[in-house]
């Protein structure tokens, strides 16, 4: 689960506080932990070997100050690290050409006929082109029907054969049909193949040798594991792809294979796509990606999440309530109820950077809100409208409702304040501090 | 219409809220149960966590057969094989006891003593599949992520089912994503069995919820149910996987008889979180592997056998209707290390 990286040096480096410099010695159990992480994170194995010999190199001779924790110190060059090797020189998305072409290539499932769907809608809605879609995956049961239906959704054109089975003809008919519609972008989506398989790969060679794309993008699963290496490379010999897009990079997704590939084979990171709606196709950020690899932490997906798990009426009720002070156990046990809807908690908290250390000091049950549910349930609506009215001898039948000891009610009573408090006060934060947490 | 920048400020606002209530209650809760277990066990892991390499190294210090060189090596062969850290650490610590034991190993008997300690790790199917306990209809449910092969591998089964002379249905409850029930009903005219499927974006509980119906009224054998793909963190989608599956208890009690968790073989660690959240959500019972015709070697089972205990029943070899195996552990074994 989310090892926090920055967690885990921190007390790595607590030895050599003092010490003055990083150096071979002082370094080389942190370097065992980065490696682990990149493992953990699918980066492939010899590739996290070179990356943290890297690191060091940079890292070594660095001054340790007192002020700074040795630990943030050598996350930052991690990341910084990695980033800038994911990044690199960027290179446009290029739509030039008459029509321009975009050749769609990949594994089985990795999801092209999705993206050629996504990238259609981009094209037409974000860059004024006039796309057609072009089902060139002539194998998979009904991955045509797949494209016009995805071609209906976005508003685009598909070009279907369904009685061809040779798709370099599909695909130059496709080009001429192009020309003869006005439209300015063809993307070509092609069946799922393995690198392996000769035949489906010369196949897919033709079909470039044929259209002459000016991009080809090679859709790749972003929990691909070890393997990615191999495929990208088998994929880029052959296609020489201009770039990459990953795919399903959604919530507790590591990614690994973001930096295997751009590593393999040099080639930009042109998009990422989550979700399934036509609309969730973004540009590739370096730096959210490093974190996301070394499990630091991604706010951005965490308040995406909550985005798709939250009723926005509700919300902006809850946070007036808040702002008069009125927050009260009846909002408490709702907010209960939205919260589970979220997932997975721990991963929740998680996702929050520097949170790592801090839940796994607390044992964490699915079922944790439980007793508190049964202590509000016990409360009259009355109560629950008016907490301050709750006198012990309402605590003890709260008690004795919930079949809680007094002083775990008294504990709520408490920690409710404390909560009212907290959140009147917060919206002055840009991320609230965690109470009840050592930081 | 609200800007996508209101939009996100409003979720903010509320994951502030949330996480506040979150963290007083969990702090609150923190007190009432008490982390000393806890604590211990993170500590313990830890321990078994560092230095795994040295410790390697010094139990073969002085044999001059099974040397550093090799156990690297075979480390090296594990995790390119997907088989995750902590799995490896375990099946080295596993290798490092027994040549203790043993005092002298070679390296074509650590090669055996190897493939042991993995197969152990694999969980054994066969008792499922004793015929006496076959209930009927036998209804399996098909589960994944997206683009795993749920669709080709339930396809794939039901031909399968066919030729050992079954009577087999099909569930279409896949009716979210674009053209899933025209690709299940191709399916099921190569399989030459009978499919029950709604129009697009129709409930999937009452799809298998009918599917169900059907089965039992023309006393079928086995129905297998199609669902659609979905990203283990999404828990609305989750938790409408749970209730396809209360939907078909509703009319069989008893069934699903088998959750079919279904496992791209070239995924990596997120196999392990796959494996818990759809577990969480259906009770998984097995495991199908696909993909495995490709140059990745799906070791994460591995990590996944030696966490959550589920068996691989079978594995998926490429796109025609007959390649699906029976899961052959020893064979599978042998491919790690090739």
């Amino acid at each position: 689960m989310f090892n926090n990286l920055t967690d885990k040096l921190e007390s790595a480096f607590k030895n050599i506080k003092g010490e003055g410099r990083i150096n071979e010695l002082n370094i080389a159990n942190t370097l065992k932990d980065i490696r682990r992480a990149l493992i953990d994170a699918d980066v492939n194995y010899k590739i996290a070997k070179e990356f943290t010999d890297k690191v060091k190199e940079k890292a070594v001779g660095e001054k340790v100050l007192n002020a700074i924790s040795p630990g943030q110190l050598m996350v930052k060059i991690v990341k910084d690290e990695l980033a800038s090797l994911m990044g690199g020189t960027q290179a446009a998305f290029s739509i030039s050409g008459k029509p321009a072409i975009i050749l769609i290539a990949g594994l089985q499932g990795s999801g092209k006929t999705t993206l050629s769907g996504k990238l259609a809608y981009f094209l037409k809605n974000k860059k004024g082109k006039n796309p057609l879609l072009v089902a060139a995956d002539v194998y998979r049961p009904a991955a045509i029907n797949q494209l016009h239906v995805l071609g209906e959704q976005v508003g685009v054109d598909v070009y279907s054969e369904s009685d061809n089975k040779d798709v370099v003809l599909i695909a130059q008919n496709a080009i001429a049909e192009a020309k003869k519609l006005n439209k300015n972008v063809v993307i070509i989506d092609t069946a799922g193949r393995l690198a392996i398989d000769e035949e489906m790969m010369t196949e897919v060679a033709h079909i470039k040798e044929a259209v002459n794309p000016s991009e080809i993008l090679f859709v790749v699963d972003s929990m691909t594991g070890q393997d990615a290496v191999n495929t990208a490379k088998a994929f880029n010999d052959r296609l020489d792809f201009t770039g990459v897009v990953l795919t399903k990079l959604d919530g507790d997704t590591r990614g690994g294979a973001a930096l295997s590939i751009k590593y393999t084979v040099e080639k930009p990171i042109k998009f990422v796509s989550n979700g399934e709606k036509m609309e969730m196709l973004d540009e590739f950020y370096p730096e959210r990606m490093a974190q996301r690899i070394l499990g630091m932490g991604d706010i951005t997906s965490l308040v995406e999440k909550a985005q798709e798990n939250y009723d926005e009426e509700q919300a902006k009720k809850l946070e007036k309530k808040i702002r008069r002070n009125q927050f009260d156990f009846q909002d408490f046990l709702e907010q209960l109820q939205q919260i589970k809807k979220m997932g997975n908690l721990k991963d929740i908290m998680g996702m929050i950077p520097g949170m790592g250390k801090a839940i796994k000091d607390v044992d964490i049950k699915d079922d944790a809100f439980k007793g508190i549910e049964a202590i509000i349930k016990s409360m009259t609506p009355f109560e629950r409208a008016n907490p301050d009215i709750i006198t012990q001898s309402r605590r003890q039948r709260l008690a004795r409702g919930s079949g809680k000891d007094i002083s775990e009610i008294n504990a709520l009573m408490k920690q409710f304040d404390q909560m009212r408090q907290m959140m009147k006060n917060m919206n002055k934060m840009p991320i609230p501090k965690m109470p009840g947490f050592k930081r | 219409m609200k800007s996508c920048s209101e939009h996100t400020g409003t979720a903010f606002v509320f994951l502030k809220y949330s996480i506040t209530i979150y963290s007083y209650s969990m702090g609150l809760f923190g007190k009432i149960f008490g982390k000393k277990e806890k604590e211990s066990l993170e500590k313990g892991m830890e321990k078994t966590r560092t230095g795994f390499l040295s410790k390697i190294t010094k139990a073969i210090a002085g044999k001059s057969t099974v040397d550093e060189e090799v156990l690297d090596e075979l480390e090296t062969a594990l995790i390119a094989a997907d088989v995750g850290l902590d799995t490896t650490i375990h099946i080295i610590n596993q290798v490092e006891k027994r040549v203790k034991e043993d005092k002298y190993v070679s390296t074509s008997e650590l090669n055996t003593l190897l493939k042991d300690e993995i197969a152990q790790l694999l969980v054994d199917h066969s008792k499922a599949d004793e015929p006496a306990s076959i209930p009927k209809p036998y209804v399996i449910l098909v589960v994944g992520v997206n683009g795993v092969g749920k669709t080709t591998t339930i396809g794939k089964l039901a031909y399968q089912f066919k030729q050992a002379g079954k009577s087999v249905m099909l569930g279409a409850a896949d009716t979210f994503r674009a053209a899933a029930v025209d690709q299940l009903t191709i399916w099921s005219e190569r399989a030459g069995v009978p499919i029950i499927k709604q129009p697009m974006g129709s409930d999937p509980a009452a799809v298998a919820f009918d599917a169900a119906k059907s089965a039992v009224a023309k006393d079928i054998d086995v129905l297998l149910i199609d669902t659609a793909g979905r990203l283990q963190n999404k828990q609305h989608l989750m938790d409408e996987l749970s209730k396809i599956k209360r939907s078909i208890t509703k009319v069989i009690p008893g069934a699903p008889h088998e959750v079919m968790l279904v496992l791209d073989g070239s995924t990596g660690q997120n196999a392990l979180e796959q494996a818990r959240q759809f577990t969480a959500a259906t009770d998984v019972s097995a495991l199908v592997i696909t993909k495995l015709d490709g140059t990745a070697k799906g070791g994460v089972v591995l990590a996944i056998a030696h966490q959550f205990q589920i068996p691989v029943k079978y594995i998926g070899v490429g796109e025609k209707i007959d390649e699906l195996l029976s899961f052959d552990k020893k064979a599978f074994v042998d491919t790690l290390f090739e």
